[in-house]
C-alpha cells in the first residue's frame, strides 16, 4: 500500500505545484497575491473540457487552447485589476481585493454559463492503467508528472537565461530601476500575469483529467491550497512552489493512509505551521523579504 | 488572515441581523398570523392567491438540487393553478447554501412578503438555522429535501415531506445484507455537512443492527475530488461492501475512483446517491450502487409516468428525487390551502397540514404523522445497465 499511496500523493502534489506555480510567479514579480487565479484555473479546465468533447482534439491540443484563453483572461485581469491600481499609490491591499472581486465575477459568470453540475472529460482520455510491481499508475497520472516537472524545468531554464526572463527577474527585484534600465515594465508584468494565468490553465485541465470532476468552484479549494504551497516553498520561489506541492500532497495522503481521514488537512497544515516555526521565510525562501531569486 | 477577518465580520452582521429578528417577534408576537396577503379578494370558484416563499440552494456548490426543487415547484404551480381551487404564487429566494443566508431570505419572504408559508431550505443544516425562527413567527415551513435526524423537532410549524434517513438507510443496508452476504464492510462520509454526518450516523447503527464488522472509517469534505487515499485503504482491507453518506457528486466519483483501482464489491449509499447525476458522473462506474428511495422514476403508475413524461417535456430531462419530493410539496400545500380555506391564515394552514392523509403522490402513498414525519415507504434500488432499478 505504501508506495500506491506515495504515487497517489505526487499525483495530488504535482496538481498543488502546478497551481501554486501560477500564484509564486505573480507574488514574485508583482507583490501581489492574485486571487482570481483559482477562477482561471477553472476556466482552463472548462476550456479543455469543451474542446475535448466538443472538438474531440487530443488532449495536447485541448491544453494549449485552454493556455490559450487561460492567457487571455490574464491579460484582461492585468488591464482591469491590477494596472488601474498600479498607477495610482495606493494600498497594497487593494490589488488582494480587487482580484477577489474578478474571481467572484469569473465564479459568477461560470455558474451561469457551465451550468452548476460537475463534468467529466470523455473516457476515452482517461488513458491506460499501468502496473509497475506494487504501484497502479495510470497515464493520467504519468502525463501530470511529467507536464509539472517539465514546466518548472522550462520556467527555470527561462527565467535564468533568456532575455526576457532577465527582464522579468530585474522587474521583480525592482520595477522603477528595471524601468529606468530601459526594460519595458508594463510589457514584463502583463506578460508575467498571462504567463502565470496560462499555466494556471493548463493546470485546470490537468487537474480535470485526473480527478473527473469539472465544475464552477473548483478553483476556490485549490486555490486556498495553492496559497498554502505559496508560503510553504516561499513566497515568490519556483523551486519552493514545486517541492511545496509535492510535500502537501504526499503529507496529506499519507496522513489518511497511515492516521485518520478526519485530520487530513489538520495534519497537512499542521505540518506546514511546523515548517514555518523553523523555516519562517518558508522552505526555499531567502532570509531576505525578495524571496530567494 | 485575511479570509479570516471577513468571515469575522459577515458572522457578525448576521448575528445583529439575528438578534434584531429576535427582537422584532418579541415585540409582535401576536401579529404573526396576521393577513398575510393583499390578494385576499376571493374570485369566483377560488380562495384566492397563496403567496408562499421558496428558500433554495440556487447557486453554489449544490445548485444542481435548487435547480431540480425549482423545477419539480413550478410544474407543481402551474398544474394547481390551472386546475386546483387555489392559486399559488411562488416567490424564490437564493440560499447558496448557508445557513446566514437562508435566514436573511427567509426573514425577506416573511417581514416584507408576507408569505403564508415557505418551503424549503434545501439543507438539513440550513433549517436548523431557519426552523426555530419561522417556528417563533408562526410561519409554517416544510422542507422537500431535510432528511438528517431531528428536523422536525425544532417546532410545531416545522415539517417535511422527505424521507427521513433512518427509515431509508437500514432498508438499504438490510436488503444488501440478504442478498450479498455482507459480513465486513467499510464506511466513508463527508464530514463537513450536517446531512451526510446525520447519514453516516444512521449507517453506523444500521450496520450495527444488522451485526456487521466494520472494517474502517474514512472520511471526506464536499467539493473533495481525490479520494484515491481513502480508496486506496479501503481496498487493502478487502470490506464486502462499501457505504457511503455523500451528496451525488462526490459518491460519483468515489465510485469511478473506486472501480478504476479494482474495488468491485457493492456500494450502498445514503439518499444523496439517488439521483440520475450519479450515474451520469461515474457512467459505467455507477454499476452495482444501492440506495433506498421514495422516489423510482420507472414506477408502474400512471401519476408517476405522466409526472415522468411532462417533466421531461418540459427540461429535457428526468427528474430526481429532489424535483419529484418538492412537486409533491407544493401539492401537499395546496391540499392544506383547499382545506384550511384561507389563503393568509397561518395558524390555520399549519393545522390543516398536520391532518394530512392519504395523499397520493409521485413519491407514493403519504400521510404527516404526530411529528410532521413523513410515513411513506421506501424501494430499495439497484443501479443497473445504466438505470436505477429495484433491487430483489
Amino acid at each position: 500500500m505504501f508506495w500506491q499511496q506515495l504515487v497517489n500523493g505526487l499525483t495530488l502534489g504535482s496538481t498543488y505545484s502546478l497551481v501554486a506555480l501560477g500564484y509564486t510567479l505573480i507574488m514574485g514579480v508583482l507583490d501581489i497575491v492574485n486571487m482570481a487565479h483559482g477562477e482561471i484555473f477553472m476556466f482552463g479546465a472548462f476550456t479543455g473540457l469543451i474542446l475535448a468533447s466538443h472538438f474531440h482534439v487530443n488532449i495536447f491540443v485541448a491544453m494549449l487552447g485552454a493556455a490559450l484563453v487561460g492567457s487571455l483572461l490574464g491579460i484582461i485581469l492585468e488591464r482591469v485589476a491590477l494596472r488601474p491600481l498600479r498607477r495610482r499609490a495606493v494600498s497594497h491591499l487593494a490589488p488582494l481585493i480587487s482580484t477577489i472581486g474578478v474571481s467572484i465575477f469569473l465564479e459568477s459568470v461560470a455558474l451561469k454559463v457551465f451550468g452548476p453540475e460537475s463534468q467529466a472529460f470523455p473516457q476515452t482520455l482517461a488513458g491506460k492503467i499501468y502496473t509497475i510491481g506494487p504501484m497502479q499508475i495510470s497515464l493520467v497520472q504519468v502525463v501530470i508528472l511529467a507536464v509539472a516537472f517539465g514546466l518548472m524545468l522550462i520556467l527555470r531554464f527561462w527565467l535564468a537565461r533568456t532575455k526576457i526572463g532577465k527582464a522579468l527577474r530585474a522587474t521583480a527585484e525592482s520595477t522603477e530601476t528595471a524601468g529606468i534600465l530601459g526594460v519595458n515594465t508594463n510589457l514584463i508584468i502583463v506578460l508575467t500575469v498571462s504567463l502565470a494565468s496560462g499555466l494556471g490553465a493548463i493546470a485546470g485541465v490537468l487537474v480535470g483529467l485526473t480527478f473527473n470532476a469539472v465544475e464552477p468552484t473548483m478553483g476556490m479549494s485549490m486555490g486556498l491550497k495553492g496559497l498554502a504551497v505559496l508560503i510553504l516553498g516561499g513566497m515568490g520561489n519556483i523551486t519552493g512552489a514545486m517541492f511545496g506541492g509535492l510535500i502537501l500532497g504526499v503529507a496529506e495522503v499519507f496522513s489518511v493512509a497511515y492516521g485518520a481521514s478526519s485530520y487530513r488537512d489538520a495534519v497537512a497544515f499542521g505540518m506546514i505551521i511546523l515548517i514555518l516555526f523553523v523555516r519562517p521565510q518558508g522552505l526555499f525562501g531567502a532570509k531576505d523579504q525578495t524571496g530567494g531569486r | 488572515m485575511k479570509l479570516f477577518a471577513m468571515k469575522k465580520v459577515r458572522k457578525m452582521i448576521a448575528g445583529v441581523a439575528v438578534a434584531g429578528l429576535l427582537l422584532s417577534v418579541s415585540g409582535c408576537g401576536s401579529t404573526a398570523s396576521a393577513p398575510a396577503s393583499g390578494s385576499g379578494s376571493a374570485q369566483s370558484g377560488t380562495i384566492g392567491t397563496a403567496k408562499i416563499g421558496v428558500v433554495s440552494f440556487l447557486t453554489g456548490g449544490g445548485a444542481a438540487y435548487g435547480k431540480a426543487i425549482k423545477q419539480g415547484l413550478e410544474m407543481a404551480k402551474e398544474e394547481v393553478n390551472t386546475q386546483g381551487k387555489v392559486k399559488i404564487d411562488l416567490l424564490f429566494e437564493d440560499s447558496r447554501g448557508e445557513k446566514n443566508e437562508a435566514i436573511n431570505a427567509a426573514n425577506k419572504l416573511v417581514n416584507k412578503d408576507n408569505v403564508v408559508a415557505i418551503i424549503g431550505p434545501t439543507l438539513s443544516g440550513e433549517m436548523f438555522a431557519v426552523g426555530p425562527i419561522m417556528n417563533q413567527a408562526g410561519v409554517p415551513i416544510m422542507g422537500t429535501s431535510t432528511t438528517a435526524e431531528g428536523i422536525t423537532d425544532i417546532g410545531e410549524y416545522v415539517f417535511r415531506n422527505a424521507l427521513p434517513e433512518s427509515l431509508a438507510i437500514p432498508a438499504a443496508v438490510k436488503k444488501a445484507k440478504e442478498k450479498y452476504n455482507l459480513k465486513k464492510v467499510a464506511l466513508m462520509y463527508s464530514n463537513n455537512n450536517d446531512f451526510t454526518v446525520s447519514g453516516y450516523k444512521t449507517f453506523e447503527k444500521a450496520v450495527k443492527d444488522n451485526g456487521l464488522e466494520i472494517v474502517t472509517t474514512e472520511t471526506f469534505a464536499d467539493k473533495d475530488v481525490d479520494f484515491s487515499a481513502q480508496l486506496t485503504k479501503i481496498a487493502s482491507l478487502k470490506p464486502d461492501a462499501v457505504m457511503v453518506s455523500s451528496l451525488y457528486q462526490e459518491g460519483a466519483l468515489i465510485l469511478k475512483k473506486a472501480r478504476e483501482i479494482g474495488i468491485k464489491v457493492p456500494f450502498v449509499g445514503g439518499n444523496g446517491f439517488n439521483s440520475p447525476q450519479l450515474i451520469k458522473i461515474a457512467g459505467p462506474a455507477a454499476e452495482g450502487a444501492i440506495v433506498a428511495s421514495p422516489w423510482f422514476p420507472n414506477k408502474e403508475d400512471a401519476a408517476v409516468k405522466k409526472f415522468v413524461s411532462d417533466y421531461k417535456a418540459k427540461y429535457n430531462e428526468i427528474p430526481d428525487q429532489f424535483a419529484a419530493q418538492a412537486y409533491d410539496a407544493l401539492k401537499i400545500m395546496a391540499t392544506a390551502l383547499e382545506k384550511a380555506g384561507s389563503t393568509t391564515d397561518r395558524k390555520k394552514l399549519r393545522d390543516s397540514l398536520a391532518a394530512i392523509k392519504d395523499f397520493q403522490g409521485v413519491t407514493g402513498k403519504f400521510a404527516f404523522d404526530a411529528k410532521r414525519n413523513p410515513v411513506m415507504s421506501a424501494t430499495v434500488l439497484i443501479v443497473k445497465d445504466g438505470q436505477f432499478s429495484e433491487l430483489k
